[in-house]
């Protein structure tokens, strides 16, 4: 619908100015108080233009080379921690939806519908339904403060096997069928077709369970219990600290700029794609 | 190279009393190097029919053989075949040259000898300049000519053609029929083309298979087919207009129909037939004239020089003894 009214236009640009603004104005905030010292922080009001110390304040969350009330340990390490539970978290849901998917719409098997039910029920119990008994599974395993513990219970996805299902269901028989008459085989067939096919929602997948995966707080909080396994959400947790106490809010508010960056980064990187992948019908 | 016979094929789907036959013990056999049509309307089994030929449907009944070969049981990638769909089916995100390739690639075939082979068929084709392309970036016509080229590449002994042209518009399908013929001219590999085109089937065929409701109406040459008309439903089928059908015109005795076509009949000063004009159109170089004769409506094929007659008058007309064919009024079978 375009419709040319002055007074559309700048109702319509106000709205989205209003909305930018309540997005962006916190993180704005954070990224100011991540500029100064804690006394500069703490003051109120605080000062909304940036500091002069946001070379060190950034030093000291990476490295942990501060002294402080709550944890002090070094943000570095923790940010490789949530960028590699990320990363084997949404490759492996695309990994096992794929496979999933395509036994569920390629093969005739006893149950198929009975087995694509049981998937799509399991959206009903996410990790925070069952994370009693789930909990229990992973510590008898041995499996606490390891990164199979911390991924492989978010791994399985009912949603990704079923938008990968409902793709493939898209693709022609006739595709299948001129892929028999060349010969390919059932494996041969889904990587040489349906996998490049599959590319862009493969890409859209990847950016929201990446973000998923990064932004996981209560799971890794019941599996980890030591420091060098802690993911960077539950290190800004554990960095303010409780009571009375003093807790240094630049370095927070650092450690929250940085913990923003890599999920940031692989929206802004594979926009493209993804958009691809939500609209792009062509075959 | 290979012949092609089909014994007592039968297809059925569902089992028990839901079991519902779409195709009735039928039975032809092909010879090497021959260009069959398959032609019906929708719904008669014609796809099915040439699905089973290659391996996408089970076989209910009977046997196909390819040559020597009984090829029941075999995948359809070791029948030796190939095959054009009515979309193409081209894998959309590889190249002309990955696509003609890809049966080739998985045949493990060394990479020289593919080379030669895609290049021999796209030199054949027109397509050289468009090996780079993706599918997307083609025309309608260059990608039905993938499509052929994809199955020109692995040297089959049979092609099939499941209703090629049907996506093609009308001066491109005309055009891509005689690339065809000639094609099939230069090659010389036994076809079978399913249309439910009479015209594809009549232009095309050496000799064409004409299906209804799962059983083969006749199987014969264009000629026969057109001059010859096995059944009522084969008359009525080929020709366009379609063969009149009486079953009360003059001198037609009881459980006889007489079939004639529209340009079988002339228009003389007094004969037996006193038609009634409904009609008149004109298609350029003819007339159809829309008639009644008692009870029963025809149509007549005038060439556009000869005087019209005008609706609402009568005239009459006679049928050329020669053509005139009968049909059984019960089996529908033509009386010879």
């Amino acid at each position: 619908m375009i419709e040319r009214n002055r007074f559309l236009d700048v109702l319509s640009h106000a709205v989205l100015i209003l909305g930018v603004l309540v997005v962006a104005f916190p993180v704005y905030v954070t990224f100011v108080a991540s500029t100064h010292t804690m006394e500069e922080v703490v003051k109120a009001p605080m000062s909304l233009w940036p500091g002069s110390h946001l070379v060190e304040n950034y030093k000291a969350a990476l490295l942990g080379d501060r002294i402080g009330m709550g944890s002090t340990a070094a943000v570095g390490p923790m940010m490789l921690v949530s960028l590699v539970c990320a990363l084997i978290i949404s490759l492996g849901k695309i990994a096992i939806s794929l496979l999933s998917a395509f036994a569920i719409v390629y093969f005739r098997f006893p149950f198929r519908m009975a087995v694509f039910w049981g998937i799509f029920i399991t959206l009903m119990l996410p990790v925070e339904v069952r994370i009693g008994p789930t909990y229990k599974v992973v510590s008898d395993l041995g499996l606490l403060n390891s990164y199979a513990g911390l991924t492989v219970p978010l791994i399985a996805s009912a949603t990704a096997t079923f938008l990968f299902r409902q793709f493939f269901l898209t693709v022609p028989d006739e595709l299948v069928e001129a892929a028999r008459m060349d010969g390919a085989g059932p494996m041969r067939f889904f990587k040489d077709v349906l996998v490049p096919l599959s590319s862009t929602s493969m890409a859209a997948l990847f950016v929201i369970q990446f973000i998923y995966g990064w932004n996981q707080y209560l799971w890794p909080l019941l599996v980890t219990t030591e420091e060098n396994m802690y993911p960077v959400v539950i290190g800004i947790k554990r960095m303010i600290s409780g009571g009375d106490a003093q807790t240094e809010w630049h370095i927070v508010m650092a450690t929250a700029m940085l913990a923003m960056v890599p999920p940031a980064a692989v929206v802004m990187l594979m926009q493209k794609w993804f958009v691809k992948g939500l609209v792009d019908t062509e075959k | 190279m290979a012949s092609i016979t089909l014994s007592h094929i039968l297809k059925t789907y569902g089992a028990g009393a839901k079991a519902n036959t779409v195709i009735h013990d039928l039975n032809a056999s092909i010879a090497d190097g021959e260009f069959v049509v398959i032609v019906g309307p929708s719904g008669c089994g014609k796809s099915t029919l040439l699905r089973m030929v290659a391996g996408l449907e089970d076989i209910s009944g009977g046997t196909i053989s390819i040559g020597e070969r009984v090829v029941n049981e075999l995948e359809p990638a070791e029948r030796d075949i190939a095959m054009v769909f009515q979309n193409y089916a081209l894998y959309p995100h590889m190249s002309v040259f990955d696509n003609m390739a890809y049966g080739l690639k998985i045949a493990k075939r060394p990479p020289e000898e593919i080379k030669a082979r895609v290049d021999k068929a796209a030199g054949i084709l027109e397509l050289s300049h468009l090996l780079q392309r993706k599918p997307r970036e083609l025309s309608g016509g260059q990608r039905q000519r993938v499509a052929m080229g994809r199955a020109i590449v692995r040297q089959p002994q049979v092609f099939l053609f499941d209703e090629p042209l049907s996506n093609l518009d009308a001066k491109l399908r005309a055009q891509t029929r005689l690339e065809i013929q000639k094609l099939h001219r230069e090659l010389g590999i036994t076809s079978l083309f399913v249309t439910h085109d009479q015209v594809e089937a009549m232009t095309l065929a050496q000799r064409m298979i004409v299906m209804n409701g799962g059983h083969m109406e006749q199987f014969g040459t264009p000629e026969e087919v057109y001059n010859r008309p096995a059944s009522t439903f084969v008359a009525s089928f080929i020709g366009s207009p379609p063969m009149n059908l009486l079953r009360h015109a003059p001198g037609t005795p009881e459980g006889r129909i007489l079939g004639i076509r529209p340009e079988h009949l002339d228009i003389t000063p007094s004969g037996s037939w006193t038609l009634s004009v409904d009609t008149v159109e004109l298609l350029g170089a003819e007339r159809l004239v829309h008639a009644r004769l008692g009870e029963e409506t025809l149509t007549l094929r005038l060439d556009e020089s000869l005087p019209a007659p005008q609706p609402g008058t009568t005239f009459c007309a006679t049928p050329r003894a020669d053509r005139v064919h009968w049909f059984d009024a019960h089996t529908q079978k033509r009386i010879a």
